[in-house]
C-alpha cells in the first residue's frame, strides 16, 4: 500500500484535484486496482446514491474558512489521507472513493445547507464532517430527514445518539471519568478548581466532572468558572487559583482563550510541574499555538496522542507527515477523523451494500484493528469503544503518555446519575 | 467572603488584584489607542482594527523565527525590533487602505462600518491563505517570561510590567503628537472643520493618510505586544475588537483623556468583579454598566467642547 503513496504534498494534492475530474490518471497509478471487481451496482445501491460500477462518492464537510478552520484543518487532512489509502488498497466493494468537499465556513446554517446539498444534489453515500457540537446539531435534522450517514470526529458532551451518525470521538464520560480517577489516585487530588469556556461542551463536561469528584472520589470542588469564548484576560482567576490552592486545576478552555490562559498562568509564576493541571481541551494542535514551553508539565486526558508507541500509529504518523509535511502535528480529533472513512468502508463491506439503512444496522461491532489509537469497536449506540489516556506535555509540544486504561471503555452517551 | 483568609493573605489579595487590574488597564488602553485616533479623531469606524493588530503579531512571529534561525545570539532583544517592524508594516498597510478605500468614504462615515468590516474578512482570509489556518506560537526571550516574586503570595509578572511600560510610553508619545506638535494641530483642525482647514493651506489628504497610518501602526505595536499574552491566528483579532470599541465609545470618541479614563474604569470594574463573581457574569455586569452609563450620557465620559 505504501508503495503507491510515495509522492510529495503537491503532487498528491494535484492528483486529488484530477480525481474529481477524470478517474483515468489516478487509476493508471494503481495497478492493484481492477475495474469492476466488486458486485453489481444494482445490488449494492438500491436507494439511488452516487455509486457507479467504478466509483462511490462521499462528502467531506468541514470549515476551511472562518474561526474553526484552525481546528478542522487537521480533520480534513486525516480524512483525505484515509480515503487515499483506502483507494490505494482497492477501494470499497471494488469501487474507488471520490470525494466532494464542501466548506461549512464556521457558520452553522451553512453547515446544514451544505449537508443538504451533499445529500440531495450529490447523493453522497456518507459524509465525513462537522467539528463543533453546534455544527453537528445544525446538520443532524438534515441528515435524519434525508437519511444520510455522518461520521463525526470530535470528542463531545454526549446526550445524543442517532441511527444516522457514527461518533468516532469520545463522549464525555469516556474522556472525563478515567482521567479524574487517575489524577485522584496518582496525584492525590482532593480539591479541584474547574475552569472552562462558556458553552455547552465545557458546561456539560464540568457537570459530569463535579458529580464524579463529589460522589465517587470523595473530593471537593473549590471553584467553578466559565469565561466567554474568546476571553483573553485571566489574571483575576489566576489570583483566585493561587489563593484557594487547589490540588488540581481541571481545565476545558478552548480556542484563542486557551493560548491566553496558559501564557498568563506561566507569567504569573504557576509552575505546572508543581501545580497539577489536567485539561480535556488541549491536543497537539492547540499546543502549536500555545507554545510547548508555556504548557510544559500539564496533563491532558485524551484517547490518542501523536507519540503513542504502537506499529499502527508509527505507520499512520509517517504517512500523515509524508502527505501533509514534516511540521504538521496530529491531535486527538485528527486521529478520530482518520477512523471515519475506514469504519465506513468496513461497514459497507460487512453489509455488502451502500444503503444507509443497512449500514446503520451493520455498524454495530465493526472492529478496526489498524486504528492508530489501537483497536476500536463500534458500540450499538454508534459510539466507539476506546481507551482513555493521560499524557504530560513536553517542551517540544508532544505528550509523554503516563497512563492508559487497561480495557476499552464502554461509551455511555446518556450516563445515569451524571445529569 | 473574606472570613476564610488571614490578614496578610487579604493584603496580598488586594495587591495582586490591583496589579491584575493595572495590567488589564494597560492592555485595554493599548488596544484602544490606535482606534481612538482613527475613530476618535477621524470618525472612521474601523472594524478591521483587530486585523491590523494581528498583522503586527504575525510580523513579530516572523521576526522571532528569523532571529532564531539566523542570529540566535541577538534573540533576547528581537522583540524591540519586532515592535518597530510591526509598526511599519501595519502603518504601511493602513496607508494603502486609506488611499484605496477609506478616503472615498469620509463623507459617509457610517459606510466605513460596512467597508472596514468587509476589509476585516478579506484580511482574515489573506492571513489564512498565506500564513496557514493554524495558530502560531511566538517564542519569547527568556527574560520576558515568568515573574518576580515579591513575597510568598505576591508575584509581579514581567510581561505585565512590559505592557504597562509600553502603554505608558505610547500614550505619552501620542498625547505629545496630538496636543503639542504642529502636526497634531493640523489633525485637530482637519477633524473640526475639513473645508476650513483646507482653506488655510493644510494638506488635508496628507493629514488624513498619516493619521490613519499612525492609528494602524499603533494597532500593530499592540498586536506585537499581545503575542505575550494571547493567541496569534488569522481570526485572533476578533478577540479584541469588542473591548476596543467599548473603551473608545465609553470614553467619548474624540478625547484621549476619555479613552484613558474609560480603559481604567472598565478594567478595574471587570477585574474586581471577575475576582468576586465568575468570568461570564463579570462580563455581563460590565457591559450592563457601560450600557447604563451611555444611556444617561450618550456622548461618553469626556467630550470636546466644540461649537457646532
Amino acid at each position: 500500500m505504501s508503495d503507491d503513496i510515495e509522492r510529495g504534498l503537491e503532487s498528491s494534492l494535484r492528483r486529488k484535484l484530477l480525481m474529481g475530474m477524470a478517474a483515468i490518471p489516478a487509476v493508471a497509478l494503481m495497478p492493484k486496482f481492477a475495474l469492476g471487481a466488486g458486485p453489481a451496482t444494482s445490488e449494492v445501491n438500491t436507494t439511488g446514491l452516487a455509486v457507479t460500477d467504478t466509483e462511490v462518492t462521499v462528502g467531506i464537510l468541514h470549515s476551511v474558512t472562518g474561526t474553526m478552520a484552525i481546528s478542522e484543518t487537521g480533520s480534513v487532512q486525516a480524512e483525505k489521507l484515509a480515503i487515499e489509502q483506502i483507494n490505494a488498497a482497492g477501494g470499497v466493494l471494488g469501487r474507488k472513493i471520490k470525494y466532494i468537499q464542501e466548506d461549512g465556513a464556521s457558520d452553522w446554517p451553512t453547515f446544514a445547507e451544505k449537508a443538504k446539498k451533499l445529500l440531495v444534489q450529490d447523493k453522497v453515500a456518507a459524509i465525513m464532517g462537522c467539528w463543533t457540537s453546534a455544527s453537528r446539531k445544525a446538520v443532524l435534522p438534515v441528515i435524519e430527514q434525508y437519511n444520510g450517514m455522518l461520521y463525526y470526529p470530535t470528542f463531545y458532551e454526549g446526550l445524543e445518539q442517532s441511527k444516522n451518525v457514527i461518533y468516532t470521538g469520545q463522549e464525555a464520560t469516556q474522556q472525563i471519568l478515567a482521567g479524574l480517577d487517575w489524577v485522584a489516585k496518582e496525584k492525590a487530588g482532593k480539591s479541584f478548581y474547574l475552569i472552562g469556556s462558556d458553552y455547552i461542551w465545557p458546561r456539560t463536561s464540568m457537570k459530569i466532572a463535579r458529580k464524579h469528584i463529589e460522589a465517587h472520589l470523595g473530593g471537593s470542588v473549590s471553584g467553578e468558572e466559565y469565561f466567554p469564548l474568546g476571553h483573553t484576560q485571566f489574571n483575576s482567576v489566576i489570583n483566585k487559583i493561587k489563593l484557594r490552592k487547589p490540588d488540581v486545576i481541571y481545565c476545558a478552555v478552548v480556542g484563542g482563550s486557551n493560548v491566553a490562559f496558559y501564557k498568563q498562568l506561566k507569567a504569573a509564576g504557576i509552575d505546572l510541574s508543581k501545580q497539577t493541571l489536567l485539561t480535556i481541551s488541549v491536543t497537539e494542535d492547540e499546543i502549536d499555538g500555545i507554545g510547548g514551553e508555556n504548557i510544559t508539565g500539564a496533563y491532558a486526558c485524551m484517547k490518542y496522542f501523536q507519540s503513542l508507541e504502537n506499529d499502527n500509529n508509527k505507520e499512520f504518523v509517517a504517512e500523515f507527515k509524508k502527505m501533509w509535511g514534516e511540521k504538521t502535528v496530529i491531535g486527538d480529533v485528527t486521529q478520530a477523523a482518520y477512523l471515519g472513512p475506514w469504519l465506513w468502508k468496513m461497514t459497507v463491506e460487512k453489509a455488502g451494500s451502500f444503503d444507509v439503512d443497512k449500514i446503520a444496522v451493520a455498524s454495530t461491532d465493526i472492529e478496526f484493528t489498524k486504528a492508530p489509537e489501537g483497536y476500536v469497536k463500534i458500540h450499538e449506540n454508534h459510539h466507539l469503544w476506546s481507551k482513555a489516556r493521560v499524557g504530560q506535555v513536553q517542551p517540544d509540544g508532544q505528550f509523554k503518555v503516563v497512563f492508559e486504561t487497561a480495557d476499552l471503555i464502554e461509551p455511555n452517551p446518556f450516563p445515569e446519575g451524571y445529569q | 467572603m473574606f472570613a476564610e483568609y488571614s490578614l496578610p493573605e487579604l493584603g496580598s489579595i488586594f495587591v495582586m488584584q490591583g496589579f491584575a487590574g493595572l495590567i488589564l488597564f494597560s492592555v485595554f488602553l493599548l488596544m484602544a489607542l490606535g482606534l481612538a485616533i482613527i475613530f476618535g479623531q477621524m470618525g472612521v469606524i474601523n472594524m478591521a482594527h483587530g486585523e491590523f493588530m494581528i498583522l503586527g503579531a504575525y510580523v513579530t512571529y516572523f521576526t522571532s523565527q528569523f532571529f532564531l534561525n539566523y542570529i540566535p545570539a541577538l534573540f533576547s532583544i528581537y522583540f524591540f525590533l519586532a515592535m518597530g517592524l510591526a509598526f511599519l508594516a501595519s502603518g504601511a498597510l493602513g496607508m494603502f487602505i486609506e488611499w484605496a478605500m477609506i478616503r472615498h468614504l469620509y463623507k459617509r462615515p457610517l459606510d466605513t462600518l460596512l467597508a472596514t468590516w468587509g476589509l476585516s474578512l478579506i484580511l482574515q482570509q489573506l492571513y489564512r491563505s498565506f500564513f496557514g489556518p493554524r495558530e502560531v506560537g511566538v517564542e519569547l526571550p527568556e527574560w520576558m517570561m515568568g515573574s518576580i516574586p515579591v513575597t510568598d503570595m505576591v508575584e509581579v509578572q514581567i510581561n505585565g510590567l512590559f505592557v504597562m511600560g509600553l502603554t505608558m510610553a505610547i500614550t505619552i508619545a501620542v498625547a505629545f503628537l496630538m496636543y503639542k506638535s504642529r502636526w497634531g494641530k493640523q489633525v485637530r483642525a482637519v477633524v473640526q472643520n475639513r473645508v476650513m482647514a483646507g482653506a488655510v493651506g493644510i494638506n488635508t489628504e496628507k493629514v488624513d493618510r498619516y493619521t490613519f497610518a499612525l492609528g494602524c501602526g499603533i494597532a500593530g505595536v499592540a498586536g506585537s505586544a499581545f503575542t505575550m499574552i494571547g493567541s496569534t491566528g488569522p481570526t485572533s483579532g476578533q478577540l479584541y475588537i469588542v473591548d476596543t470599541f467599548l473603551v473608545v465609545v465609553f470614553g467619548g470618541a474624540a478625547s484621549l483623556l476619555g479613552t484613558i479614563a474609560s480603559a481604567f474604569t472598565i478594567s478595574q470594574a471587570q477585574s474586581t468583579m471577575e475576582f468576586f463573581l465568575s468570568g461570564s457574569m463579570a462580563k455581563v455586569l460590565t457591559l450592563l454598566g457601560v450600557v447604563g452609563i451611555l444611556m444617561l450620557r450618550p456622548q461618553g465620559l469626556f467630550t470636546l467642547k466644540v461649537r457646532r
